[in-house]
């Protein structure tokens, strides 16, 4: 089954993820966030705008690869994959 | 008599509490996210402070402890088909003589929840966001859940109903710049008006549009811009496009409403049918942003006044506050007890509230005032908060 790995700045919301692996179904990267929703509720309100696309300042790879299909989601995550999420960098 | 104040800033909400004759803030809550707005529910006191995450989207935050624990409420979103025409602005190419293309649409996100307000005593459980872009949102279930209010969004000033098809209307709304997403620039919502009296008679106020009047609960609603002065457009007296930093309205005098925007600070007291302005730049009260009613007496308000448009500061490095008791015919400067040299700040919108006697304001700078004669002398705070969005009595 693919993992999932993500900023630590998301467990500030989402304890229930921290200190955990944390492993879900082969498939879509849309049914990969669905199925780290149904562990942490709401978890897919910070990552996803209102049309289900990731948020402008969200990215999701899948191992070293960032996901093309922002708007759908429709990338494959295969069982032997870790996916990614993280959010971008700006300056201080 | 309050004894609380909600500051919504940069890094979080603060509660300053007051005990016996002093008011101690509390430590941050939500540390590190930006709060674009923060107030109490007077009907049930639950607190609530719209997050405005660089990243991770707009969020509503609740407590119903008094701010000891804060929950996430569901997300505001746009149903499907939500759509509005975007705003392309000229580029250095741009041909002016050019026939006029066909209207570009985009697919309406939440950028930012901009204020949220309560409906009257007798309709527990009502609650209204205003959001960019432009979207009026309604709760009945306390947020539980939440409706966009189609009738504004479908507004022929915006082009129509864009869930049925393509724009019937011209847009007339301009932008605003929200923050959490550089380039975005789309209208507004920031003030959101309930009459006491009668829970159906709302007035929103978009940047940049102007103010909306619907009687009848939000089925239909009209432009109330009549009087409103654009001195900076081709056409001064347009009836869209106008730019209302805030509009607030007297609670025990409800047609007598306040705005300031750009070109002056404007009055009505015939329910927003028409607005006079009531400054003038020469008397020291014309640019800024916040605008406080008094709660009984509706002639009878506060603004912060600040260099236009382009320096938006304080004027002459010295902060004050001014006050008008006769409906803006004059304005009285406080400054007793502000910094008088060297303060170069700035008030945003929201951050300027009256309650009875108290008057509280915080700007950019970090710097949080208090009245308690209502404007006549002044005390501090505090001068190293996060810079201040939101200032509301709780």
């Amino acid at each position: 089954m693919p993992t999932v790995e993500m900023t630590s700045h998301l467990y500030q919301f989402f304890p229930v993820l921290e200190n955990r692996t944390i492993s879900v179904p082969a498939g879509s990267v849309a049914q990969v966030l669905q199925h780290v929703n149904d562990i942490a509720p709401g978890f897919t309100d910070y990552v996803l705008d209102d049309r289900g696309a990731l948020r402008r300042h969200v990215y999701v790879c899948i191992n070293e690869t960032i996901v093309f299909d922002r708007k759908t989601l429709s990338d494959y995550v295969s069982d032997e994959s870790v996916v990614y999420i993280f959010q971008a960098l700006s300056g201080g | 008599m309050s004894n609380m104040i909600l500051l919504g800033t940069r890094k979080g909400t603060v509660i300053v509490d007051r005990t016996n004759s002093t008011w101690q803030p509390r430590p941050i809550e939500h540390a590190g996210i930006p709060v674009c707005y923060a107030a109490r529910d007077p009907r049930d006191g639950t607190l609530w402070a719209s997050l405005d995450h660089g990243h991770w989207g707009p969020k509503l935050s609740r407590s119903r402890d008094g701010g000891s624990t804060w929950q996430d409420v569901l997300s505001l979103k746009y149903p499907e088909g939500a759509r509005y025409i975007v705003k392309v602005l000229p580029t250095p190419d741009f041909d002016p003589l050019a026939p006029a293309g066909q209207p570009e649409y985009a697919d309406a996100t939440v950028y930012k929840i901009w204020t949220i307000a309560f409906g009257t005593a007798d309709q527990p459980g009502k609650l209204y966001a205003g959001t960019i872009p432009g979207g009026l949102f309604v709760s009945d279930d306390g947020g539980e859940t939440w409706q966009l209010n189609r009738p504004l969004w479908n507004h022929e000033s915006r082009g129509g109903d864009l869930f049925a098809g393509d724009a019937t209307s011209e847009n007339r709304w301009f932008g605003t710049p929200a923050s959490i997403d550089y380039g975005v620039f789309e209208p507004g919502i920031h003030s959101i008006v309930i009459d006491p009296r009668n829970p159906d008679h709302l007035y929103v106020a978009v940047s940049s549009a102007g103010v909306i009047e619907s009687t009848d609960g939000g089925l239909t609603w009209t432009g109330r811009n009549r009087g409103m002065l654009n001195d900076y457009m081709p056409n001064p007296e347009a009836e869209w496009g106008h730019d209302p930093h805030f509009v607030a309205a007297c609670a025990g005098q409800p047609d007598h409403l306040w705005q300031q925007n750009h070109c002056g600070v404007f009055f009505s007291d015939d329910g927003a049918q028409n607005w006079r302005k009531v400054s003038s730049p020469d008397s020291g009260v014309h640019f800024g942003f916040p605008i406080a009613v008094d709660a009984q007496d509706g002639r009878t308000a506060w603004v912060v006044p600040a260099r236009a448009d382009m320096a938006r500061m304080a004027i002459g490095g010295g902060l004050c506050v001014a006050r008008t008791t006769d409906g803006g015919q004059s304005w009285q400067s406080k400054r007793n007890g502000l910094p008088q040299a060297h303060a170069y700040d700035i008030v945003l919108r929201h951050a300027l509230d009256v309650a009875g006697d108290l008057v509280c304001f915080a700007s950019t700078s970090g710097n949080v005032y208090l009245s308690d004669d209502r404007g006549e002398t002044w005390q501090c705070l505090g001068n190293n908060f996060p810079p201040v969005y939101s200032v509301r009595f709780g």
